[in-house]
């Protein structure tokens, strides 16, 4: 390590942590801005969500690297060329992660509220919604974990981003660069993630009053699924 | 231009089928980097990840190994391997072990810790021995689940090998890092498409492979998967 190396590219750590994070809550965020209405229409209409489910494993499966090729042509060296496949892989988390938690809301609070005098609308913000956040912010962790680390790759095409420290590091045999560029990805991922459950526990204040003891789980592993399986 | 006509127009010419650098050998080199990882991996995972499930120890650091995984960015490990290790198979093969593991390990642990305690009751009380009882009951059972992680491991391994062309390795994704580095967008759109295919080729028959072992009771489990 050459410590010295830090302090002197101050300005470019930051240049490329702030690229990068951009590169990886922007996807989350519009994953979860379309993940919520298609998860509800996934809901509804029973009969969408299988269909949803295997374009999402599909397009799951497939590279990241291959994906920003794919769209160069289009939207050529931009941000807009890696964001899109990373709101894709972010879908593919999120929206299994909505209709299980929107299926996780119990028959009686859904007739207690309906009994209440709930619309279906006000129902589903007021109760099923906030019922199904837990399990949202579960599959919005991932997502946003998942789009900061994968955004580094988009630097093979061109695209800024911590990435360009593997890059630059293999070209000049300089183990400190790559160093820095893996420990800020990992630490920016970690800050997000601990940003989501700060946020969950704030939005879910009910849950800490039970006093349990939280179990640690693992979150969705891989491919998306539904719950239980 | 679009990217299929692209890829179209380079897929189509000759010269790029012959060869010691001809398609068909990238993509054997790219298929046997995958598999030999691969099996490394579930080699390592799966009976790690069993014994985890079944005794529960260590289930604290199956978990914590499961979420920081994919905060950890390919290109950095190949580049840091390439780097510390010099151009040996070593270079790639541990980088693409190392991430081929998580998502093995902890669908076999998932797998094995979550199966229906009424069933392993009814194992031991019907006189099976430890052994008996992981093997007919808590192995068949996991299997859904030992699947899904291991496709998930081979998705994530193939398009790790395919990155892993930008420190010199073999395979398709040299097509892209070649064709990036002499601005030949028709070669990279070619080599990202033959990509394309052999993920979803490669993940159809990991759906073939579960239909094959899974016992068929317990096929509507991580049907989602």
């Amino acid at each position: 390590m050459v410590w010295s190396w830090i302090p002197g590219n101050a300005a470019v750590i930051r240049q490329y942590t702030l690229d990068n994070a951009l590169l990886g809550i922007v996807p989350a965020l519009l994953g979860l801005v379309i993940s919520v209405p298609l998860g509800i229409a996934c809901v509804r209409w029973r009969w969408l969500y299988p269909p949803v489910l295997s374009t999402a494993s599909v397009l799951y499966a497939l590279p990241s690297l291959a994906l920003f090729i794919v769209l160069i042509p289009y939207t050529g060296l931009s941000d807009t060329t890696v964001i899109i496949p990373l709101t894709l892989f972010s879908l593919c988390v999120l929206v299994p992660n909505v209709v299980d938690g929107l299926r996780s809301v119990p028959e009686p609070v859904r007739q207690a509220a309906t009994a209440m005098g709930f619309g279906t609308l006000r129902r589903l913000v007021r109760v099923e919604l906030p019922i199904a956040v837990p399990l949202v912010i579960a599959g919005l962790r991932v997502a946003v974990v998942s789009s900061i680390s994968l955004a580094s790759v988009g630097q093979l095409i061109g695209v800024y981003s911590l990435g360009y420290f593997f890059i630059d590091g293999y070209q000049r045999d300089f183990p400190t660069e790559i160093f820095v560029g893996l420990v800020l990805i990992i630490a920016l991922a970690l800050v997000c993630d601990l940003l989501l459950v700060i946020a969950r526990r704030l939005l879910t204040p009910w849950r800490e009053t039970r006093r349990r003891r939280e179990i640690p789980r693992v979150m969705v592993a891989g491919a998306p699924r539904a719950a239980g399986a | 231009m679009s990217f299929l006509s692209y890829a179209w127009d380079w897929l189509r010419a000759a010269a790029q089928w012959h060869g010691s650098d001809g398609i068909p050998v990238r993509i054997l080199e790219q298929l046997g980097y995958s598999a030999l990882s691969l099996l490394i991996a579930a080699l390592i995972a799966v009976p790690l990840g069993v014994l985890i499930g079944h005794t529960g120890r260590g289930a604290v650091l199956v978990v914590n190994i499961a979420n920081a995984w994919r905060a950890i960015p390919t290109l950095g490990l190949l580049v840091l391997a390439v780097i510390t290790l010099g151009f040996s198979p070593l270079a790639w093969l541990i980088p693409l072990v190392v991430l081929g593991i998580p998502p093995i390990l902890v669908n076999a642990y998932e797998g094995v810790a979550g199966v229906d305690a009424g069933l392993k009751d009814a194992a031991r009380g019907m006189g099976m021995t430890p052994w008996q009882q992981l093997r007919k009951v808590e192995l068949p059972a996991a299997l859904p689940l030992i699947m899904l992680g291991l496709r998930t491991g081979a998705i994530f391994v193939v398009a790790t090998a395919t990155i892993a062309a930008y420190i010199g390795l073999g395979g398709l994704g040299r097509y892209i890092i070649d064709g990036l580095a002499t601005d030949n967008y028709g070669e990279v759109a070619g080599g990202a498409a033959l990509v394309v295919l052999l993920a979803l080729i490669v993940q159809f028959l990991f759906v073939g492979l579960r239909r094959l072992v899974v016992p068929a009771g317990l096929r509507n489990q991580a049907r989602a998967g």
